[in-house]
């Protein structure tokens, strides 16, 4: 696979990229266009991950691609071959192994270093979007700091139904000047979003970078008497017994019978190895028989 | 016992492999050949060239083929493609008025220099099936008249010898590129006819069908529709001069639309303008008339709240790789979120059954 260049971008679109890359990250929470390209995989499809990737990778990466929180799910699947063939680097499904972690829609349960990067699929980075359809206003209210909307909107959550009805892609402010988009992770994983590593935001169709830095101010919106809650299912992993972690509810039969497993599917292996046993699980030598 | 699922590479070969066989159908039936659909679907070659923005009908009709027929999945193919292409650099802007026309009519006046040249068109052919087509083995001759070798001057030009129809301004700024600079609003004509002429067929179709029923109607005449080749010329740094580097066929359309005028300003026709690549009037008519649509505020019109004024709209939806892409995209696994979901719909619903709950309970204290 040498037709292509070292993880298949050409150098002055990875250097472009990377001058959105630093702009944003010079500028917290604020969504630097830049000049997004073709892929050979869809829109949607995590295309401005992809791209922000191929920009940070070097020969010397380790990469982990994550979706949904798991490593064999057919998209991450899709994406780390692509970068086994393109970039030739090492890939791991290994948390604390990863130098560059690609995802959709999940952080990690394994506290990141400051040695890693990671690096989200936006779908839609303008978190007023779908209270306002226009990027000529939405831009036009971040440059204002005009976020009443947003507040609004929110207020109106808890008149209706008593609480804040956003359970994922939960608005954050960031170091007390942007609201952002944290992409469609669960509210369970925004606390997480204050850490050691680097996080890359790349919306590839929307044609946006944005950055957090290493433990930058990260804000989940809320009131003060209807503080921010993350939240989870109300139960420990039925495979690795782990209550800390973010579960994925799984129907066994027809009747209705169902367990929780976790979705970060390292975590739970791990667990699962250091001889942790949930309520349905059985240790992992007896599962590979 | 749960297992938790493995395998989804095992899976993506598979499905490749299975979706190889089923592009190939029945092997007892002829393998098309990349010629076959050049030469005869030439008016898909056309589209996925013109929506693919590369213009080479060999690799449209590799496209078609490896997309068995799905038009947007071979565009998607060539411009996935076409991105990778190294830039050496721009050609001069081609001349449609030296364009050896195959086809040339104008619904404005009944004849002009260069004369209605009516073309291969469907247009008064009867839709009946040919079941004679269904039979094979069949050519067809037509008859061939002289070439004529004067030129072809656009038809708008004559009504602006009169001053009755707006001049464009002339600018020798390079356009922006779409493929290569993030789009800003608002953005200029060049970007915004970029944006048609490779935005989807159906999208752009529908757009200038709602204003012809009214949604900022802009009453269009189809001034001239020619479809034709012209020669495509370089400047080669080297040389310092521009040589031919080969031809294109496009189809170009300036619509004839209504006067403004004001004041200090007598009334005159305006224009809305599309080219496109290939033999593909529908679009290029389509083009012209949202591009008119469009010009609003640049003619001081009314902004009368319709779709194809709205350059945000058309410009944002028009692209139906990106339309397709983030409309597929549902499809794939969402049950991180969803489980989010799930949990705050019982905790809502835990939490209303709780208060109707409450009242019963004071009525019986």
């Amino acid at each position: 696979m040498s037709d292509y260049n070292f993880a298949y971008l050409d150098e002055q679109t990875k250097r472009m990229i990377r001058r959105a890359i630093l702009k944003g990250l010079a500028i917290p929470g604020y969504q630097v266009p830049f000049a997004s390209r073709e892929m050979p995989m869809p829109y949607g499809w995590g295309t401005g991950g992809v791209q922000v990737s191929a920009a940070t990778l070097t020969p010397d990466d380790t990469l982990k691609v994550i979706d949904q929180g798991a490593d064999d799910t057919t998209n991450a699947v899709s994406i780390r071959k692509f970068f086994e063939r393109t970039a030739n680097v090492g890939t791991t499904e290994e948390t604390s192994k990863a130098s560059v972690i690609q995802t959709r829609h999940r952080i990690p349960e394994e506290d990141l270093r400051e040695d890693q990067i990671l690096v989200y699929q936006v779908p839609i980075p303008e978190p007023l979007r779908f209270l306002e359809p226009s990027e000529v206003e939405t831009r036009k209210m971040h440059s204002l700091e005009e976020y009443g909307l947003m507040h609004v909107k929110l207020y109106e959550d808890i008149a209706q139904h008593g609480a804040i009805a956003t359970s994922y892609a939960y608005p954050v402010k960031v170091e007390g000047r942007y609201v952002m988009d944290p992409s469609p992770i669960p509210k369970f994983d925004n606390p997480k979003m204050e850490m050691a590593a680097i996080q890359l935001f790349g919306a590839g169709r929307e044609q946006r970078i944005y950055a957090l830095p290493p433990y930058t101010q990260v804000v989940s919106l809320d009131f003060e008497d209807y503080p921010f809650e993350a939240s989870k299912a109300e139960h420990a992993c039925d495979l690795c017994a782990a209550e800390d972690s973010y579960l994925d509810e799984v129907i066994m039969d027809d009747a209705g019978g169902r367990m929780f497993v976790c979705s970060d599917t390292d975590y739970c292996a791990s667990r699962r190895k250091a001889g942790h046993v949930g309520a349905q699980g059985t240790n992992l030598e007896e599962d590979a028989a | 016992m749960y297992v938790a699922v493995k395998g989804g590479e095992r899976a993506i070969n598979n499905a490749h492999a299975w979706l190889a066989e089923e592009r190939r159908g029945d092997t007892d039936v002829a393998e098309l050949s990349i010629a076959q659909i050049r030469e005869q679907l030439s008016l898909a070659v056309n589209r996925v060239m013109a929506e693919g923005s590369l213009y080479d009908p060999d690799l449209a009709a590799l496209a078609i083929k490896q997309s068995r027929g799905d038009l947007i999945e071979a565009i998607f193919l060539i411009r996935a493609y076409r991105t990778t292409l190294p830039r050496f650099g721009a050609s001069e802007p081609v001349d449609t008025a030296a364009m050896a026309c195959d086809r040339r009519v104008s619904a404005t006046f009944k004849d002009a220099p260069g004369g209605q040249v009516l073309g291969p068109t469907f247009d008064y052919t009867h839709r009946l099936l040919d079941f004679a087509l269904a039979a094979e083995g069949e050519e067809t001759v037509a008859p061939k008249g002289e070439p004529r070798e004067e030129p072809t001057p656009h038809i708008t030009e004559f009504l602006n010898q009169e001053g009755l129809i707006q001049t464009e301004v002339e600018s020798d700024e390079v356009p922006g590129d779409l493929t290569r600079e993030p789009l800003e609003l608002p953005s200029t004509r060049p970007l915004r006819l970029q944006a048609l002429t490779r935005g989807d067929e159906g999208f752009v179709l529908s757009m200038a069908y709602s204003t012809q029923r009214g949604y900022a109607r802009n009453h269009a005449f189809v001034g001239e529709l020619r479809i034709g080749k012209v020669p495509v010329e370089m400047e080669i740094p080297e040389l310092g001069f521009s040589i031919e580097i080969g031809e294109v066929e496009l189809t170009e359309c300036e619509t004839v639309n209504q006067f403004q005028g004001s004041k200090t300003e007598p009334p005159q026709f305006t224009r809305g303008y599309g080219l496109v690549f290939g033999q593909t009037e529908r679009k290029a008519i389509s083009m012209a008339l949202v591009d008119r649509a469009l010009r609003w505020k640049e003619l001081g019109e009314d902004n009368l709240g319709a779709p194809a004024q709205d350059e945000e709209f058309v410009l944002y939806h028009s692209d139906n790789i990106q339309a397709t892409g983030f409309l597929e995209h549902i499809k794939l696994p969402h049950y991180v979120d969803f489980q989010s979901e799930l949990e705050l719909i019982r905790k809502l619903r835990r939490e209303a059954d709780a208060r109707n709950a409450a009242p019963v309970r004071e009525a019986a204290e």
